[in-house]
C-alpha cells in the first residue's frame, strides 16, 4: 500500500495505482478531469493532458518535486507522494491552456451536436476554460465519413483520445478502424471505404468524450437534457444486458451502457441491446438511473450529485448540517 | 483510391528477402517487419502503396489492414497515390533552406513541369514532393530520389546532370537482394 | 589539431570494409572485452570516460547503462538511435556511412556489457543506402566471426540487425523508435515505464545514439580514465560538429569538447569562416530545437567570457543568454537571413513532424506555424508576438515526449533575441513579405 497526499488529503491505495484513481478515492471536486484515460480500456490515458497534476514530492524515499508536471491517469503512485491539483495556480493555468488548444480547431457546433448536454469537453470547457479565444487561424476541418447505417462519426470534433480505438481493439476481433495520418491532420478512419460491423460496434459511441462518434437511430431526436434515463435489463446471449433507456415520454430514443460517476462504462453492451429492442416490453425495468455527473441531466429533473462520505465528513460542519437537512432530490420531484 | 483489377503479388527475389527479415524478429512480433516490408512493396510496385498492395503487406505479416494503413499514413516516405518514375524529394527544411532551397523547388517546377505535391509530369517521369531534414545539411540543397542522395544542387548545372541521369534510367537501380536473386524476372517501373 | 577518437581512419581507402577497418586496429575493443573483461568491467569504463549522449540529451551513458533491468531468463535489448533528422544534424550519417565497422564494433563491445544477445540498429527510413552499407558490413562480421554464435570462442551470442524507419522525426524520440520498431506508429509512450524497464517488446533496453556507441571501442582501448582526460569538466572526449548553413567549409568535424567557438567557426582548420566575406548574424549550435543565439551571444557569454564548445559553456546563461551543445548541429546564419521566416521555418518543421498523440504538440504546433506564416507574408499584428511566446509556453513541459519542448524553444529564443525584427514584419509588413527581404538596422524609423 502507498499513502499519498492529494490537495492535503490523505489517502492510501494499493502499490501501482494511478494518482487520478488515487484521487478518485477520495471522490468530489478535487478529481482531476480526464478526457482520454479511460478504466477498462488498457493502455489509454496520457494524451489529452487535462489531467496534468503537480507532484511536489515525489516520494518519501526521494522527496523532490517533479521537474514537470505529470499525467495523472497514467502516473502510479508512491508512498509519500505529495500531489497538487486544485491547490496549484500553475496546474490550474496550464488546465486552462489545454482546453484552449482542444477548443482552437473543435467546431463549437455543440448547438446541434448530439452529444451536447453530456460531452467531457463541454464540461471541460465550462469548468476550465476561458471565454475568449485567441485563435484566428482558419479552424481544420474533415469530410464526414459513412462508417455504417448505425455510427455517425464526425472526425472534426474528435479530439483523438483513441478510446474508440482501443475499444474496438479489446473488445471485438476485427478492428477496422484507426487513428491514420499524423500530427494535426491525424484522424478517425477506416482508411478504405469500410464499415464498422461486429455485435459490440457500438460501445465506441458510449466511450467517445465528444461528438464524433453518435448513435444514428439517436440523431436529432432530442436534446439529452429532455431524455430520462431508466435502468433496465433483458436476459441477452450475448452480453449482460444491463443498459440504460433513455425515454422521452413513453417511447425509448435510444439505449447505451450503464455508465459511472466518471462516465465510464460499467459493462459492455451488445448491438442488439443497442439498437434494436426500442420497446419497453423489451425490457425488464429497473428504476431511473443515477446519473451523477455534472451534466444538465442531473441538474435539471434528477437526483443531485451524491458527494461521497469521505468528503462529506471534510466539509465544514454547517454544510454538512445543511446536507442533512436538505437531501438530496428524488427523482420527479 | 486508384485500384488494380488482379491481387498484386511480391516477386519470389522480394519473398525471400522478406523471409529473411522476419527473422529479424521474435516469432511472435512478426508486424515488427511492416516498415521494412512496405519498403519493398513500395520498390516492387511502382513506387507506391495502394490499397491493395497494403493489403497484401497485410497478409504477408498475419495482421489486419488497418494496422498497415495506420502506419503506412503516418510515415512520409510510404505515397498513397500513384506517382511518376521518379520521385524527387526535396528537402525544404532550414539548413537546406539558407542554402537555396525554395529556389531550387521553383526552378525544379519550371524545369520538370510538376508542382510540388500535385500529379506527376505531363511525361510522367517525376514527381516532385518536399521533404522535411535528410540528414545531409552540410551538403544542401538536397534532392533523394529513391536510395539515392543528390547533393550541392546549388547550380543549374547540377540539377541538370541529376535530371539527365535521371532520365537515362530504364529501370530503377537494383535491390541487393534482387542482385542476389532473379536477374531479370522482375518487371521494374 | 585535436585528437580525432572516431574519426582518424574515415578517408583511408577501404576502411568500410572489415579487411581494412581491421588492419587499422578495428574490433580491438571486441577482442579486449570478451577475453579479458567482464560485462560490468565494461560498463565501470564507460562510466569513468564520462561519455554523454551524443543523440542530444547528453545524459551520461555510463549511467543510462547502469539503469538497465537485469531479470533472471529475460532477454534484454540494446538498439542503437541511427534515426538522425535533428534539422543541422548528419554525423551519424557520414559516420555509418563511412565507418561502418566502428558502430559495428561498438554494438558488440556495448551489448556484451548490457547482455543483450540480440540488438538492433534503428536507422531512419531515408538512409535505406547506408542501411545497404551496414548489412554488408554485419554481414563480413559474422563471416569473421565477431557476431553470431559463441564469438572469439568467448561463449557470448550476438545477432545484429538494422531496422529501416519510414519518414518520421519523432522516431528519433526512444520510445517511439521502440513503437516504430514494432511495427508501429511513432507514437512515444507514457513514461514510466522507462525503456530500462519495459522496452523493446516490454523487455529491459538501452537505446543509445550512434555516436555513443561509436566512441565505446576506443574507450575500452585506452580505458576510460584517458578518454575524460580529453574535453573540459564534464565535457569529455571528441564530438562530432556538423557544420552547416552559411560557412566556407560546411562538413562533420570532429572536435575535442573545449574547443572556443570563435575558432570553430572562423579558423581555416575548421568552417574558415562566412560564405560570400559576410557577417555572421546568428547561430543554432546544437540541431534545430535548441534556442537560437545572435552573434555576440555565441561568441562571449553575458560575462564576456569566450563561448567553448562544451555541455556546459554553450548552456551557460540558461535560456535566457545561453543555449545548448544538443546533437552538434551547428547551423550558421549570416547577415541577409531572416529570422523570422528561419522561425517560420522551423516550425513548420514541428508542426509537420508532430505525432499528434498528445494535444498541446498537435493543436500548439500547427497554431505557430500560422501565426509565424502569417508574420512572415506581412498579415502579422503586434499581439501575435507575445501570442507565439504564450502559446509556446503552453506547448513547453506539457508533452508527452520532448518533441513539445523542441517545438516551443526556438520560437521563444528568436522572439527573445531578435523580438525588433518581428516587429519590423509588422510595421513592415509589405516590405517584409517580399522574397529576400530581410530587417536590418537602419531600416527602422525612430
Amino acid at each position: 500500500m502507498a499513502k499519498i497526499t492529494f490537495d492535503g488529503v490523505e489517502v492510501e491505495v494499493p502499490d501501482g495505482t494511478t494518482i487520478l484513481n488515487a484521487a478518485r478515492q477520495i471522490g468530489g471536486s478535487i478529481v482531476p478531469p480526464a478526457m482520454c484515460y479511460y478504466t477498462p480500456l488498457k493502455g489509454s490515458g496520457g494524451k489529452c493532458r487535462a489531467c496534468l497534476v503537480r507532484v511536489a514530492a515525489g516520494s518519501a524515499k526521494d522527496p523532490r518535486p517533479m521537474p514537470k508536471l505529470v499525467a495523472s491517469c497514467v502516473t502510479p503512485v508512491q508512498d509519500g507522494m505529495v500531489v497538487e491539483n486544485t491547490t496549484s495556480e500553475q496546474v490550474l493555468n496550464v488546465r486552462k491552456g489545454i482546453v484552449e488548444m482542444l477548443l482552437i480547431n473543435h467546431p463549437l457546433d455543440c448547438p446541434v451536436c448530439d452529444q451536447a448536454g453530456e460531452c467531457d469537453l463541454q464540461n471541460f470547457a465550462f469548468e476550465h476554460g476561458v471565454s475568449t479565444t485567441r485563435y484566428q487561424e482558419e479552424r481544420r476541418t474533415f469530410e464526414k465519413i459513412d462508417i455504417g447505417p448505425l455510427i455517425q462519426l464526425h472526425m472534426t470534433r474528435c479530439i483523438l483520445c483513441y478510446r474508440c480505438v482501443y475499444t474496438a481493439n479489446q473488445i471485438t476481433d476485427n478492428r477496422v478502424h484507426g487513428v491514420l495520418g499524423r500530427g494535426d491532420a491525424a484522424e478517425i478512419g477506416t482508411y478504405i471505404e469500410n464499415i464498422i460491423d461486429n455485435d459490440f460496434s457500438g460501445n465506441v459511441i458510449d466511450v467517445c468524450p465528444v461528438g464524433a462518434l453518435t448513435d444514428k437511430t439517436f440523431r436529432f431526436k432530442s436534446r439529452v437534457w429532455f431524455t430520462k434515463p431508466v435502468n433496465a435489463h433483458r436476459d441477452c446471449p450475448k452480453c449482460s444486458g444491463n443498459v440504460v433507456l433513455w425515454y422521452k415520454g413513453k417511447e425509448v430514443l435510444r439505449t447505451t451502457a450503464r455508465k459511472d460517476q466518471y462516465g465510464e462504462v460499467k459493462e459492455w453492451i451488445c448491438n442488439e441491446c443497442r439498437f434494436e429492442k426500442k420497446e419497453t416490453s423489451d425490457w425488464t425495468i429497473e428504476g431511473p438511473a443515477h446519473i451523477d455527473r455534472s451534466s444538465v441531466i442531473s441538474a435539471n429533473h434528477y437526483e443531485l450529485p451524491v458527494l461521497n462520505q469521505s468528503v462529506i465528513a471534510d466539509l465544514p460542519e454547517s454544510t454538512q448540517r445543511e446536507l442533512a437537512q436538505n437531501p438530496p432530490l428524488k427523482l420527479g420531484s | 483510391m486508384e485500384t488494380t483489377a488482379v491481387k498484386p503479388q511480391f516477386s519470389e527475389a522480394a519473398q525471400a528477402e522478406i523471409k529473411r527479415l522476419l527473422t529479424h524478429y521474435p516469432d511472435d512480433r512478426r508486424k515488427s517487419a511492416l516498415l521494412p516490408v512496405l519498403h519493398i512493396a513500395q520498390a516492387e510496385f511502382g513506387g507506391w502503396v495502394s490499397p491493395e498492395v497494403q493489403n497484401l503487406v497485410a497478409e504477408v505479416l498475419d495482421i489486419k489492414p488497418i494496422e498497415v494503413y495506420e502506419v503506412s499514413s503516418f510515415y512520409t516516405m510510404f505515397n498513397l497515390k500513384p506517382v511518376g518514375k521518379h520521385v524527387l524529394e526535396i528537402c525544404r527544411t532550414g539548413p537546406c533552406m539558407l542554402r537555396g532551397s525554395d529556389e531550387l523547388t521553383a526552378h525544379l517546377e519550371r524545369i520538370t513541369g510538376a508542382k510540388v505535391g500535385g500529379p506527376a509530369s505531363a511525361d510522367g517521369l517525376f514527381t516532385l514532393k518536399e521533404v522535411e531534414c535528410l540528414a545531409a545539411c552540410g551538403f544542401a540543397p538536397i534532392v533523394q530520389v529513391r536510395e539515392k542522395y543528390y547533393e550541392q544542387l546549388d547550380t543549374p548545372d547540377a540539377v541538370d546532370a541529376m535530371l539527365s541521369e535521371l532520365r537515362n534510367q530504364v529501370h530503377r537501380p537494383a535491390l541487393p537482394w534482387e542482385e542476389t536473386g532473379l536477374p531479370n524476372a522482375l518487371a521494374r517501373n | 589539431m585535436g585528437r580525432k577518437l572516431l574519426t582518424e581512419h574515415i578517408n583511408v581507402e577501404g576502411i568500410d570494409t572489415f579487411e581494412v577497418y581491421r588492419k587499422h586496429g578495428g574490433y580491438r575493443s571486441v577482442e579486449k572485452a570478451l577475453k579479458t573483461m567482464s560485462p560490468d568491467e565494461v560498463v565501470e569504463e564507460v562510466k569513468k570516460s564520462g561519455l554523454r549522449g551524443r543523440g542530444g540529451a547528453g545524459f551520461p551513458t555510463g549511467m543510462k547503462w547502469s539503469f538497465l533491468a537485469k531479470p533472471e531468463g529475460v532477454p534484454r535489448y540494446l538498439v542503437c538511435n541511427a534515426d538522425e533528422s535533428e534539422p543541422g544534424t548528419f554525423k551519424d550519417r557520414q559516420l555509418m556511412s563511412k565507418l561502418p565497422h566502428l558502430l559495428i564494433e561498438g554494438m558488440i563491445t556495448s551489448s556484451y556489457a548490457l547482455g543483450a544477445n540480440t540488438s538492433y540498429i534503428y536507422i531512419r527510413g531515408e538512409l535505406l543506402y547506408v542501411l545497404r552499407i551496414l548489412e554488408k558490413a554485419i554481414a563480413e562480421a559474422y563471416a569473421n566471426g565477431f557476431l553470431g554464435k559463441n564469438i572469439l570462442g568467448s561463449g557470448y551470442d550476438l545477432d545484429l540487425h538494422v531496422h529501416p524507419g519510414g519518414g518520421a522525426y519523432i522516431c528519433g524520440e526512444e520510445t517511439a523508435l521502440l513503437e516504430s520498431l514494432e511495427g508501429k506508429r511513432g507514437n512515444p509512450r507514457n513514461k514510466p515505464p522507462f525503456p530500462a524497464m519495459q522496452g523493446l517488446y516490454a523487455r529491459p533496453t538501452v537505446v543509445n545514439n550512434v555516436e555513443s556507441i561509436a566512441a565505446v571501442p576506443v574507450i575500452v582501448n585506452e580505458g576510460g580514465d584517458e578518454y575524460a582526460k580529453i574535453g573540459v569538466g564534464r565535457s569529455t572526449g571528441t564530438k562530432l560538429i556538423s557544420a552547416c548553413g552559411h560557412l566556407n567549409k560546411p562538413g562533420i568535424y570532429e572536435i575535442e569538447l573545449g574547443l572556443p567557438v570563435e575558432e570553430f567557426i572562423y579558423s581555416d582548420e575548421y568552417c574558415g569562416g562566412i560564405w560570400k566575406g559576410r557577417e555572421l548574424k546568428a547561430v543554432v549550435a546544437g540541431g534545430s530545437s535548441v534556442p537560437i543565439l545572435p552573434k555576440e551571444l555565441i561568441l562571449k557569454t553575458a560575462a564576456g567570457e569566450n563561448r567553448l564548445m562544451t555541455y556546459e559553456s554553450l548552456s551557460d546563461g540558461g535560456f535566457v543568454t545561453g543555449t545548448m551543445l544538443g546533437s552538434g548541429g551547428f547551423i550558421a546564419m549570416d547577415e541577409t537571413t531572416c529570422i523570422v521566416r528561419n522561425t517560420w521555418n522551423f516550425s513548420r518543421f514541428y508542426h509537420h513532424e508532430s505525432c499528434g498523440q498528445c494535444s498541446p504538440c498537435r493543436e500548439g504546433t500547427g497554431w505557430m506555424e500560422k501565426v509565424l506564416h502569417r508574420l512572415e507574408h506581412g498579415h502579422g499584428h503586434m499581439e501575435d508576438i507575445d501570442l507565439l511566446v504564450s502559446v509556446a509556453k503552453q506547448i513547453e513541459g506539457n508533452t508527452i515526449c520532448p518533441l513539445g519542448e523542441a517545438a516551443a524553444w526556438p520560437v521563444a529564443a528568436a522572439v527573445r533575441h531578435f523580438r525588433h525584427e518581428f516587429e519590423w514584419h509588422v510595421t513592415h509588413a509589405k516590405e517584409a513579405a517580399q522574397p529576400g527581404a530581410v530587417y536590418r538596422p537602419s531600416a527602422v524609423l525612430v
